[in-house]
């Protein structure tokens, strides 16, 4: 299953080659198709038509980490790539380097802890890596500095239609526009796999600049708190409850008639959505937005629960929802100005 | 119900270390429904009832939470230490009772706000004008116990002892209805249980029970905001998997879900990260024991209000008496 | 057997302290293949026995504990998930973010401990505590009451993971890692012409509080007791009364541990040539042996422990290399127990 073997990827901003070997082996046969990589890492698949110049976006990258120094025994300490929370870090697997080295992140056992420490959330500065090495020349012929690693865990199904899996955000997006770019278009169409959101929505801004489009699409995977000790204000989406639209992130605001028809389209064709019910975060549709002259955004996301953790959690409906209504906006965008 | 005994039960001075009163009252109630009765050296009443199969014993116990005085002041006023659980905010301005009747009333020094103020603050007013007055109706060593009644609340009941009066209730009841003995069944009415479960340890030492269960109060989670806990009021008995003491062993989980089933009672499975009961005890007796808690919800333990459903009562006497006519 | 192999195959099942049963049966098919007979008690000991066949043989036991941390549903929520319960001292930091099995009665349900957004949680930049945690299953609430009760035990989806040269990190090497070592003595223990009878325990409920070990212990009362559990081992910020990895068997002097018994085994580890390291505990080791000491009329009895990083996370890692010392200097010493002056003061 194509989004099983995305999740399954090794590829935290910066370091994204895995997902773009595998992405452009996907696409690389499509009849038509023009793939560019740029000097970033973005890859962007050209399929030429008549029509208006559209973008759609997902990005390749991953939260993880990166190697950024050894201790004289042989532990490796580590910075986060991208925005995870530091209570998701203790005691998790982790694989680091080119040659997947396994490694558990880890800190003073609980028995070792200060009663003031115990009360305390995790902090990065008692963090470290554990490879087993014997001492720092073992662990420095493993690993070297700026190496990069990932979260390890597998894509399981589970419950009621849900899938657990690690970098869900965003090879849910990646999974959707590789059903999309099979599909034949009026438009002249730019499919872009980019690199860096999670540091910065950095990828996106020189596709955009490259490409110079009319109207962007972007599917991503987005924050859903519908958890146990949350209030209903607080939930910001529902998994299971449809594909989520943006309409203001921190970011970017949609564009108002872009968004109301991408409504009409959702109601028209059946296809659940709801609407995200915060103003945090930033998707690519915000350095996509203010490229150029500018350009006509919408997003369309997957509610995911403990997003940027090993176990993000989302629903196979919302994903579904995503697919089908991103074809229908492709498709309708057709005939129509925006 | 029989809620005249359990108002007597509730009623009674008892506190741990003096359980006199107590045991006598419930010897009185079970001597003609079993084959022996007896006290052992701490006090635990062992009430045995012949059968033909494995031990079973069933424990509540008799004691409750106290004070014992430590001082007299030249005032007249009483100084104390708490006999078990006894908690500095549910005690201030609070009235206790002495064996002999002797009437007193918890107060704290009032620099203090009530909030912080620690037992070692307080003092107990028994209306002596000094010290003397004072030591012709107390002692250093003198124990008392909450002051109070059995009050109706419709459905609910409330008194200072329901830990663990209702258990005791529920066991001597459930005695008096079993038609029934397939097990060797050894009820024990254990002693200074809120001390650290030490009537329930030398007992089942002594009795070697197959099986053993506690029958005792356990908090609820179903008042405004509460923290959380497994049981509410009015939906069953509880039988209790794990508390800080025990973890139940399967065979006895099994034994009393079966029973609860078929006897037809709703019951409520509960899973407690606090606390403690005498299956704690009889849990790690000799060779090791299975033993398990059949709870009866109440709020507001540790009171002098513990609150318990009459409902939760009848089912828990349906359950044990069940559980007495079963083999294990 | 390799020692990496006993310990994987005592690593893999699940036995949570009260829920033994799935670790058990593993213990005593290992058990079986190398003792006399193999019984379980009341409340699941595994109590294997060795026979030298000799009459009157002095008894001598080594027992490590079978039981593992784990959680237990306590209720649901409105929204489906799992309220739960710590079985034993977990670490709560460690949770957030970790895949479960839930052991319901129709089978094994997948779940994971989801992390709240910080803004979410209570308090001013306060640790989690399991209060504010649930096991999310994907499921609606009116279908997780029909499949889940409370008592239903959760354990963590760790695996298995050889990290560099021979390090492990596993579920709980706290402590099949000791029981590893019973087995592998046991192995050693074949070819050897012992005079001493063996009990080979492996106890439950250790970590509510040294349960089983009270228990096997009253029933046995053996000559001489060694108790194999786990210690802290070194790591950054962990020096004082921690070990370093792959340095050898870790033997404890001090109140607990019989003096005479004691020297026997580090002079024993000489001779061999086996690496020990030293351990000072002044009085409870919060080890089985504490129990085991006072058991009857009185067990002489020594601790040997393994070093091991990240007691009680998700993960912990041991070196298999101190695994197989350990069991070297056990059945060394099994060879030498003859009883009756040998431990008199």
């Amino acid at each position: 299953m194509l989004l099983k073997q995305l999740c399954s990827l090794c590829a935290p901003s910066g370091w994204e080659d895995e997902a773009r070997s595998f992405i452009i082996e996907q696409i690389k046969d499509i009849p038509g198709i023009e793939i560019t990589v740029d000097t970033m890492g973005n890859v962007i698949a050209h399929k030429p038509g008549k029509g208006k110049k559209i973008m759609v976006a997902a990005h390749m990258d991953e939260v993880g980490f990166i190697v950024s120094g050894f201790t004289d025994d042989g532990f490796v300490k580590f910075k986060t790539v991208g925005g995870i929370m530091t209570s998701v870090l203790v005691s998790k697997r982790v694989v680091l380097g080119e040659n997947k080295v396994d490694g558990i992140i880890s800190s003073k056992a609980v028995h070792l802890q200060s009663a003031a420490d115990r009360e305390k959330p995790a902090s990065m500065r008692d963090l470290y890596i554990d490879i087993g090495a014997k001492d720092k020349a073992d662990a420095e012929s493993k690993l070297s500095l700026g190496d990069y690693g990932t979260f390890a865990g597998e894509y399981t199904e589970f419950g009621d239609g849900y899938v657990k899996s690690k970098a869900l955000d965003d090879r849910v997006g990646c999974a959707v526009m590789l059903e999309l770019i099979k599909e034949n278009y009026e438009n002249d169409m730019y499919f872009c796999f980019t690199v860096q959101e999670e540091v910065g929505l950095r990828g996106a801004t020189i596709a955009a600049n490259r490409i110079g489009p009319e109207l962007a699409l972007v599917l991503e995977g987005t924050t859903c708190n519908d958890v146990h000790g949350a209030k209903p204000h607080q939930t910001v989406t529902y998994s299971g409850g449809g594909a989520v639209m943006t309409a203001m992130d921190g970011a970017a605001i949609s564009d108002r008639r872009y968004f109301e028809m991408i409504k009409t389209l959702a109601a028209r064709e059946d296809i659940p959505l709801q609407i995200k019910r915060t103003s945090a975060g930033g998707t690519d549709a915000g350095s996509i937005q203010r490229s150029g002259a500018g350009v006509k955004t919408a997003v369309l996301a997957v509610p995911c629960r403990y997003i940027h953790s090993p176990v993000s959690v989302m629903h196979m409906r919302d994903y579904d929802s995503v697919r089908r209504l991103a074809a229908a906006v492709l498709k309708e965008l057709e005939g129509r100005d925006i | 119900m029989n809620i005249e005994l359990l108002k007597k039960l509730t009623e009674c001075f008892s506190p741990s270390g003096r359980e006199d009163r107590i045991r006598d009252i419930i010897k009185a109630e079970v001597e003609p429904y079993v084959t022996d009765v007896w006290t052992d050296a701490l006090g635990n009443l062992i009430c045995h009832k012949k059968g033909p199969g494995k031990k079973l014993m069933m424990a509540a116990h008799m004691d409750e939470i106290g004070f014992m005085v430590t001082h007299i002041e030249d005032s007249g006023f009483l100084r104390f230490v708490n006999v078990g659980g006894i908690s500095a905010y549910n005690c201030i301005n609070r009235a206790v009772v002495f064996e002999n009747g002797t009437v007193g009333v918890i107060s704290y020094e009032n620099k203090e706000k009530a909030a912080s103020a620690g037992l070692s603050q307080m003092y107990i007013d028994i209306g002596a004008k000094d010290k003397a007055e004072a030591e012709e109706k107390v002692e250093i060593g003198s124990m008392a116990g909450y002051k109070g009644e059995l009050s109706l609340m419709g459905e609910l009941a409330t008194s200072k002892t329901m830990d663990d009066r209702v258990g005791c209730f529920v066991l001597i009841e459930a005695i008096k209805a079993a038609k029934e003995s397939p097990n060797e069944l050894f009820a024990v009415f254990t002693v200074q249980e809120e001390v650290g479960l030490r009537g329930a340890k030398t007992s089942a030492f002594a009795v070697e029970p197959d099986m053993g269960f506690a029958i005792d109060v356990s908090m609820t989670g179903d008042t405004p905001e509460s923290s959380f806990a497994s049981l509410s009021l009015g939906k069953g008995p509880g039988i209790k998997l794990k508390d800080a003491s025990f973890i139940i062993n399967p065979a006895a989980r099994d034994f009393a879900i079966k029973a609860a089933r078929v006897a037809e009672i709703p019951y409520q499975l509960e899973a407690a990260a606090y606390g403690g009961t005498d299956a704690g005890a009889i849990n790690l007796t000799r060779g090791g024991v299975p033993a398990g808690t059949i709870s009866v919800p109440t709020r507001y333990i540790h009171s002098p209000q513990e609150v318990v459903s009459l409902s939760d009562v009848e089912n828990s006497i349906t359950l044990v008496t069940k559980m007495i006519e079963t083999a294990i | 057997m390799e020692i990496n192999e006993i310990l994987r195959r005592l690593d893999t099942p699940f036995g949570v302290s009260g829920n033994e049963k799935e670790v058990r049966d593993v213990i005593k098919e290992l058990f079986g293949g190398l003792c006399t007979e193999v019984s379980e008690d009341a409340l699941g000991n595994v109590i294997g026995i060795l026979c030298c066949g000799k009459e009157n043989a002095p008894t001598i036991m080594i027992e490590g504990h079978q039981d593992e941390l784990g959680l237990v549903v306590s209720g649901i929520t409105d929204e489906g998930s799992l309220r739960f319960l710590t079985v034993g001292g977990f670490d709560p930091k460690t949770l957030p973010g970790t895949e479960v099995t839930v052991h319901a009665e129709g089978g094994n349900y997948f779940g994971v401990i989801g992390a709240k957004p910080p803004h979410l949680v209570k308090g001013p930049a306060k640790g989690l505590s399991v209060s504010d945690m649930a096991v999310d299953v994907g499921y609606s609430k009116e279908k997780s009451e029909k499949i889940f009760k409370v008592g239903d035990i959760i354990t963590l989806n760790t695996g298995f993971v050889q990290l560099g040269g021979s390090t492990v990190a596993a579920r709980c090497i706290d402590d099949r890692g000791g029981l590893a070592a019973v087995v592998r003595a046991l192995e050693l223990a074949q070819n050897l012409k012992l005079d001493c009878t063996v009990y080979a325990v492996a106890t439950v409920q250790e970590e509510l509080g040294l349960r089983g070990a009270k228990t096997a212990a009253a029933q046995l009362v053996p000559d001489a007791a060694i108790a194999i559990d786990v210690c802290h081992g070194t790591s950054p910020g962990v020096s004082d009364n921690a070990f370093p990895l792959g340095k050898g068997v870790v033997v404890s002097v001090g109140p607990n541990l019989h003096p005479k018994l004691t020297r026997q085994l580090l002079d024993t580890a000489k001779e061999n040539r086996l690496d020990v390291q030293i351990d000072v505990d002044s009085g409870d080791t919060g080890t089985d042996a504490w129990e085991i000491q006072v058991a009857g009329t009185g067990v002489p009895t020594a601790l040997l422990s393994i070093p091991l990083r990240y007691m009680h996370a998700n993960y912990e890692v041991g070196d298999s290399k101190d695994i197989e010392t350990t069991a070297r200097l056990i059945a060394a010493y099994l060879l030498k127990f003859k009883g009756g002056e040998q431990l008199c003061y």
